[in-house]
């Protein structure tokens, strides 16, 4: 193995005791003095036209400042998808718009001297819609009279498929091979339609922006983003307020998984300060989060599979319609994402077709949550596998073993298919997805419960499932990172990155980076990180981009460094650069055995001769997009009587090359399964027959606490990918896109029945249950 | 309103609203260790002790802790000397995004003051009422485990 000092080890999180002492400062902790408060108007209705607004009596309210509403703001058509630029989402939003699409939209704004005035002045306002028919269907949406949600000039920024004229916010469709020779060639056919639910990121911390002005009239704003330059450059397109005016601060961030991907507060916040030149800010509550914030797409997966008799897939179509709600966030690359980080898995596969729609509805918006797509591919792709193992009578982790990609290995997928375009053909150098499939097994304790039907008790049946999933490491060719870094005249340096910790603990890992390349303790790394003024460009913090992508450009930064600091030494000794090396704090002349502390070489570049500050800058992009993959096993009891599943323990076995902190690596599988878990069992938006959400509070949309949660293991199965820093691959989303297709797998394991629809609550269950008993 | 609390040990003088919440005060105040998650009572990231029991601060109206003792994170230990569950939080790996650890944090305090030595179960029962959508609990529960055990070996 290697010999690092700082890689694999799980140092504390630079912050963790800041964080834990109450220190550290989150967005809505900074104290703005006389700052407007903010608060906004929502539509009641799916989807109409504002006839009237009477804003006359809100206006009279003490403290108020300001109300806008379509009528006094700029018309600019754009995307709040936090995305590189020109985005892939369509420019189909505006700050306020004549038109409401969704219970929950936007319809005006009050600004108050204090936030009392402002929900006064809001009761007041008076708004006359006139109803339109509401869409909450996608096939009706779809359909050849189907009203138009999107009418204007809406439109893509980029070349894709986009036709708001009959709903269609994307389409992608690839194939290879020969589908219909596959399918007439199968013994069997497997088809069936998985459908999967709106649910909610539900980081604890709400979304909150706020807005003020440096002493030299600049505007800063310090946002819960997850996509600081992404915030400033949306911010400056909407309001036309110049970029360089714009300084975007992302302090600690509560959470985001996605979330916080988009640009939604941030324009509204800067537009009330910059007209009053005031400062102000906006938090919004739990109901708003869940209903106007976004949330993960609601799909249907239809997915065909023909098969031989010895499990050989001689055909796979995987159909997949996505509810985008009432904007198009993130619709053709959460689409694209589903076959694109799905179908390469099972590479062998000769006759493949992907096709995808994306359609407006009016509902609540989905966006970008962490597995992207993948999470929804996954619940129907492992189902079925889970499913043609059996017909073909082969324990599934034989199967899986069989037929997954390995090293050395490629798929057309690849190469077809991108982020809403076409993608970056690569070969896996890095895959131990077998060793997780042979690890995970036997923590999970397959061979003694698979096929068992264990009963604890007279109506309570065990089983278990497996999943398997891989996911990327960042999007190839689109994202970039950069990072810098100075050298202090003790050998400490300060290290400074666009990237994006949302409380991933990506600001740590990075430093270890840095601290490994340079040889230095941790603490010695200053971390300072996504500040437009001060830091370098990144791409932010999702895709699952930092450690592979924003880890590289620390990795290339810090080997600069280390050149410089050699190079000073060379002169300060008089010997050849070629003879020295660098180990823990100082460099040593391998040839005399002379040696200069880091310190020593610092002083003298910063005061002796030839002065100059030994730093560096670097950035990096990746031509590919290498996978973590992962293995991830459940054991469940259903209750035959209720429909009640609980899930005694869930195992997964992650290979994401090198970990860099394992104790953050667990921490991320961890949290993922949780997340994961609730999407399987409990968490899903209800909606009243007008498009209401009528769950919109932590009582009645039920997150997993501490008592309800299962035994978790996760084991990290190490490997080591040559293109990621000091082996590294992601880790951030591959976990959560197990736990919905293993607990359904372990559900059909104890009891027989599949369940193709999402969350698998104890009503479902328990349907299915009876309708296996009856037939 | 006029009123005065005492928070962490210190008398705070606040005028306020008689609608307003522990937590919109003590938010004001500059006690920005009290993180607002859900205004429902359900998240427990607002949670502080008041006269040494938990509550959820959003629930509570200020007008009805006046004069009381209140203490929140920075009442049990500092940077500079934390407290043993602080410590344990940091070294277990429990704080991730570290909303919810203030919360979690007193949540700790106030079952290891009842119980020095819980078993997994009541951990987890102890938590019922603070949410994390980070970690998955298990080093949060990690972390109680740890400073149950150093608080008894110190005492």
């Amino acid at each position: 193995m290697n010999n690092y000092s700082h890689i694999g080890k799980s140092i504390q999180k630079i912050d963790s005791l800041a964080l834990a002492t109450g220190g550290e400062k989150f967005a809505d902790d900074f104290l703005l003095e006389q700052a407007l408060q903010v608060v906004l108007l929502y539509s009641p209705v799916a989807h109409a036209e504002i006839v009237d607004i009477d804003t006359s009596r809100a206006e009279k309210v003490p403290g108020v400042v300001d109300i806008l509403t379509y009528r006094n703001v700029p018309r600019v058509l754009h995307s709040t998808a936090g995305q590189g630029y020109p985005e892939p989402s369509p420019y189909d939003a505006l700050l306020f718009d004549r038109r409401v699409r969704f219970v929950g939209d936007r319809v005006a704004l009050v600004a108050a001297r204090s936030e009392e005035s402002a929900r006064e002045a809001l009761e007041k306002i008076r708004v006359e819609y006139r109803p339109l028919e509401p869409l909450f269907d996608m096939k009706e949406a779809m359909g050849e009279d189907a009203p138009r949600i999107h009418v204007d000039d809406e439109h893509a920024k980029i070349p894709t498929v986009y036709e708001p004229k009959r709903n269609l916010c994307a389409e992608v469709k690839i194939g290879f091979g020969d589908l219909d020779g596959g399918f007439a060639e199968a013994d069997y056919i497997e088809e069936h339609t998985y459908r999967t639910q709106m649910v909610s990121h539900c980081a604890i911390e709400l979304h909150t922006a706020c807005a003020c002005f440096d002493e030299r009239g600049r505007l800063l704003i310090i946002s819960s983003t997850q996509v600081p330059f992404h915030v400033r450059r949306i911010t400056s397109h909407v309001l036309g307020i110049p970029l360089w005016m714009i300084r975007v601060i992302k302090p600690r961030i509560g959470g985001g998984f996605g979330g916080k991907q988009e640009v939604i507060l941030e324009p509204l916040v800067a537009f009330v300060a910059w007209k009053h030149r005031s400062p102000c800010r906006i938090v919004i509550s739990r109901k708003e989060v869940f209903v106007s914030s976004r949330t993960r797409h609601a799909m249907h997966i239809r997915l065909k599979t023909g098969m031989m008799k010895d499990g050989t897939i001689t055909a796979l179509r995987m159909e997949g319609l996505l509810d985008s709600g009432a904007y198009g966030t993130h619709a053709l690359t959460v689409l694209s994402n589903v076959g694109a980080k799905v179908l390469p898995l099972f590479n062998k596969i000769e006759n493949m077709e992907f096709h995808g729609q994306s359609v407006y509805t009016t509902l609540p918006v989905g966006g970008a949550f962490r597995g992207y797509g993948a999470t929804q591919g996954y619940f129907a792709f492992n189902q079925q596998i889970d499913m043609i193992a059996r017909r073909s009578g082969q324990d599934v982790l034989e199967y899986i073993k069989r037929w997954h990609i390995k090293d050395g290995e490629t798929s057309g997928v690849f190469r077809a298919l991108g982020e809403g375009k076409e993608g970056v053909s690569q070969t896996i150098m890095s895959c131990r997805l077998s060793e997780c499939v042979d690890q995970g097994a036997a923590a999970i304790g397959w061979s003694e419960k698979r096929g068992k039907r264990i009963r604890r008790a007279p109506d309570v049946v065990m089983g278990v499932g497996v999943a398997v999933a891989m996911q990327g490491s960042g999007i190839p060719k689109i994202d970039m990172a950069s990072a810098s870094m100075k050298m202090n005249e003790d050998g400490s340096l300060n290290l400074f990155v666009g990237a994006t910790d949302i409380g991933t603990g990506s600001d740590t890992i990075l430093a270890q980076i840095a601290a490994e390349v340079l040889k230095v303790p941790e603490e010695k790394i200053i971390v300072l990180s996504s500040d437009t003024d001060l830091t370098p460009f990144d791409t932010g913090a999702y895709a699952s981009s930092t450690t592979y992508i924003s880890g590289r450009a620390v990795y290339k930064c810090a080997i600069e460094i280390r050149r410089q600091l050699l190079e000073t030494a060379s002169r300060m000794l008089d010997v050849e650069m070629e003879s020295l090396s660098l180990e823990e704090g100082r460099v040593v002349d391998r040839k005399s055995g002379r040696t200069l502390t880091c310190e020593e070489i610092a002083y003298y570049a910063t005061y002796t001769e030839n002065q100059f500050q030994i730093q560096a800058s670097a950035s990096h992009t990746a031509d590919q997009s290498p996978p973590p993959f992962i293995a991830q096993f459940a054991e469940v009891e259903v209750d035959l009587k209720t429909g009640r599943v609980t899930v005694n323990e869930f195992v997964s076995a992650v290979d994401c090359g090198q970990p860099i902190n394992p104790q953050l690596v667990e921490g991320q599988v961890e949290g993922s399964v949780l997340q994961g878990l609730g999407y399987a069992l409990t968490e899903e938006y209800v909606f009243d027959s007008k498009g209401k959400m009528v769950n919109s509070r932590f009582w009645d949309y039920k997150l997993f606490g501490a008592p309800d949660t299962p035994r978790m293991r996760t084991i990290i199965v190490g490997s080591r990918e040559d293109s990621g820093p000091f082996g590294a691959k992601s880790v951030g989303e591959i976990a959560i896109n197990g736990p919905a297709p293993a607990v359904a797998n372990a559900i059909f394991d104890a009891a027989g029945i599949r369940l193709y629809e999402l969350p698998m609550t104890p009503e479902r269950v328990w349907r299915k249950l009876r309708e296996a008993v009856s037939s | 309103m006029d009123g005065e609390f005492i928070v962490n040990g210190e008398r705070l003088k606040v005028s306020f609203r008689p609608a307003a919440t522990l937590l919109d005060i003590l938010r004001r105040e500059g006690h920005t260790e009290v993180k607002e998650g859900c205004r429902e009572g359900q998240c427990g990231s607002c949670v502080i002790l008041l006269k040494g029991r938990l509550v959820n601060s959003c629930q509570v109206l200020a007008a009805s802790a006046m004069g009381k003792e209140i203490t929140t994170v920075k009442g049990l230990g500092s940077l500079h000397a934390p407290h043993p569950i602080q410590t344990a939080f940091v070294e277990a790996g429990a704080v991730q995004c570290g909303f919810c650890t203030p919360g979690m944090i007193l949540a700790s305090y106030s079952l290891l003051k009842k119980n020095q030595n819980p078993d997994e179960e009541e951990i987890r029962k102890a938590l019922d009422g603070n949410l994390c959508r980070c970690t998955g609990y298990v080093k949060i529960v990690d972390a109680i485990k740890l400073a149950a055990r150093r608080m008894r070996t110190d005492e």
